[in-house]
């Protein structure tokens, strides 16, 4: 008996070695490198690398975008953007603690120092630079329809002016305030769910015509469900995504900046998309210019 | 706290919509409430057991599994809830009428719902009812309609409405639920609306929210606070 437990105990001592030892090696390899990193005394930047953590904010429920699975851990493009800037900042992926920032609680995350930063679809617009900035936009999305593919009633937002159209978005999302301007009776032609599937599943029973929101949220629903629905005619907003900092961080913003400007040259732009959203057949688009205010 | 007085139009509107869903809601719980309660305490055996088994499944399921099923299940077996496109209340409650018809939806699950609890409370209020009451009625030669109508329910109703106010209370609440089934514009969901969309601070439209629901349910408290301290009166 003692025996076994001796060779059990040796056996996870050498695993638990083994184990140690490629965890390191993937650190060194994931672009840590040894030279240290200097940033300006006092800066946020500093701050971060210093303290070797960093709070990251997303969105866990967003396929293609920030979408946290089996894994424990969320995946999408916003989450490589991320991960590209924490390695700019000198600071290993696995140090990033992920938190969720629905739509609903982003600005009040910054505001209440809850993340360091945001990464989660999140619109540019004035009202939210009242309360904090943005980096980038890094990505630039549009406001689309979603019909059934045999629809040829709808051809865009104008389809909704009759009155006779019903569509679905969701809860407190810009694309769901945009669509209220196109359409003659909020009440009567506008629903709004927690989330797209229920939008979704309203479209098939016949409830309502469409689903509006950006484009690549539709084009993961077009992928999931082949031949079903399709897009009516052409984005008809810009929706830039932008990267949520303190609004007096200007100089945070401006790493940022340069940091996205930098992967889009090195391609690593490009290549977090192909590994994300890029597969549901999304376009990427030419870089979006970073908007220095 | 200027979101209260800039965007006051959102929260009156929230505020009448949460209102009228309420108002229909309750008349609808009250009233199959009512015919529950009578079932429960019917002398006819399978009766009873039909009352039962609508209290057992609506009192334990949670609310949102019943908004689920109004919302979801209806579309799918085909209706959209058009009966109650009532011609006349349509006029004022806009909403009965519109091609959406997921404000009828929360409207059936809620009345649903909140109609079994409604139910127990007047039961409540019936056992409360000293027995010799109904037995004397018998012996009188009542029938069980006439003696539910003239000797135990006028009795009973002094002993229910309290706990009848505390589930019309918990119903008021519970419509904040609404805005998560596609009913769009109500109190709760305009607070989503104002804060994500719009890019107001949470906790001022929380507030906002809240004394939209206050205004509704303290004074019904109240009320309700009265009528105890007459009953208390009356039978002292």
């Amino acid at each position: 008996m003692r025996f076994t437990r001796a060779a059990v105990v040796a056996t996870a001592a050498a695993l638990t070695f083994g184990l140690t030892a490629c965890g390191g090696e993937d650190a060194g390899s994931g672009g840590d490198t040894a030279t240290a990193k200097t940033f300006a005394a006092g800066s946020t930047m500093e701050r971060l690398y210093k303290a070797q953590a960093i709070k990251v904010g997303t969105k866990f429920d967003q396929p293609g975008f920030g979408l946290k699975g089996l894994s424990g851990k969320p995946e999408g493009f916003d989450v490589e953007v991320a991960k590209i800037i924490v390695k700019e900042l000198g600071i290993p992926a696995d140090k990033i603690e992920w938190v969720e920032t629905t739509s609903k609680v982003r600005e009040d995350a910054i505001v209440n120092n809850n993340v360091d930063f945001i990464v989660a679809t999140y619109t540019i617009n004035d009202k939210r630079k009242e309360r904090i900035a943005f980096a980038g936009p890094y990505y630039e999305a549009g406001q689309n329809i979603l019909v059934k593919a045999d629809d040829t009633t709808i051809t865009g937002p104008d389809s909704f002016k009759a009155g006779d159209k019903k569509v679905c978005s969701v809860t407190g999302s810009t694309p769901a305030e945009k669509i209220k301007e196109s359409v003659k009776d909020v009440a009567a032609q506008v629903v709004l769910f927690d989330t797209y599937d229920k939008c979704v599943a309203a479209l098939e029973g016949g409830q309502v015509n469409a689903v509006t929101t950006d484009n690549v949220i539709l084009l993961g629903y077009i992928a999931k469900n082949e031949g079903k629905y399709k897009l009516a005619g052409d984005n008809f907003t810009k929706e830039p995504y932008g990267i949520g900092v303190k609004l007096e961080d200007k100089d945070f913003r401006t790493f940022i900046n340069d940091t996205l400007e930098k992967a889009y040259a090195d391609g690593s732009w490009k290549k977090a998309w192909d590994d994300t959203a890029g597969k549901f057949g999304a376009e990427l688009g030419t870089a979006p210019a970073v908007n220095r205010y | 706290m200027s979101v209260l007085v800039d965007k006051f139009d959102v929260f009156a509107g929230g505020f009448w919509l949460t209102f009228q869903i309420c108002v229909l809601a309750a008349i609808g719980a009250l009233i199959l409430g009512a015919v529950v309660a009578v079932l429960r305490i019917s002398p006819v055996p399978p009766l009873r057991a039909v009352g039962t088994a609508y209290v057992t499944i609506f009192r334990n399921m949670p609310l949102t599994v019943v908004m689920f099923f109004s919302a979801f299940a209806l579309p799918a077996l085909g209706s959209n809830a058009d009966f109650l496109r009532v011609p006349g209340l349509d006029v004022v409650f806009t909403r009965l009428g519109t091609d959406l018809p997921y404000f009828r939806f929360a409207l059936i699950a809620l009345t649903l719902y909140t109609a079994a609890f409604v139910c127990e409370a007047l039961r409540s209020g019936i056992n409360a009812v000293p027995p010799g009451q109904a037995e004397a009625a018998r012996s009188l030669g009542l029938t069980f309609g006439q003696n539910l109508r003239h000797v135990v329910l006028p009795q009973s109703w002094k002993a229910s409405i309290v706990p009848l106010g505390s589930v019309i209370i918990a119903m008021i609440k519970n419509s904040a639920l609404i805005g998560f089934f596609g009913v769009v514009g109500d109190l709760s969901q305009s607070a989503d609306q104002l804060t994500s969309a719009e890019g107001y601070a949470f906790i001022p439209v929380a507030i906002g929210i809240s004394i939209g629901y206050l205004i509704m349910t303290v004074p019904l408290g109240a009320l309700l606070d009265r009528i105890e301290q007459r009953q208390a009166v009356a039978t002292r």
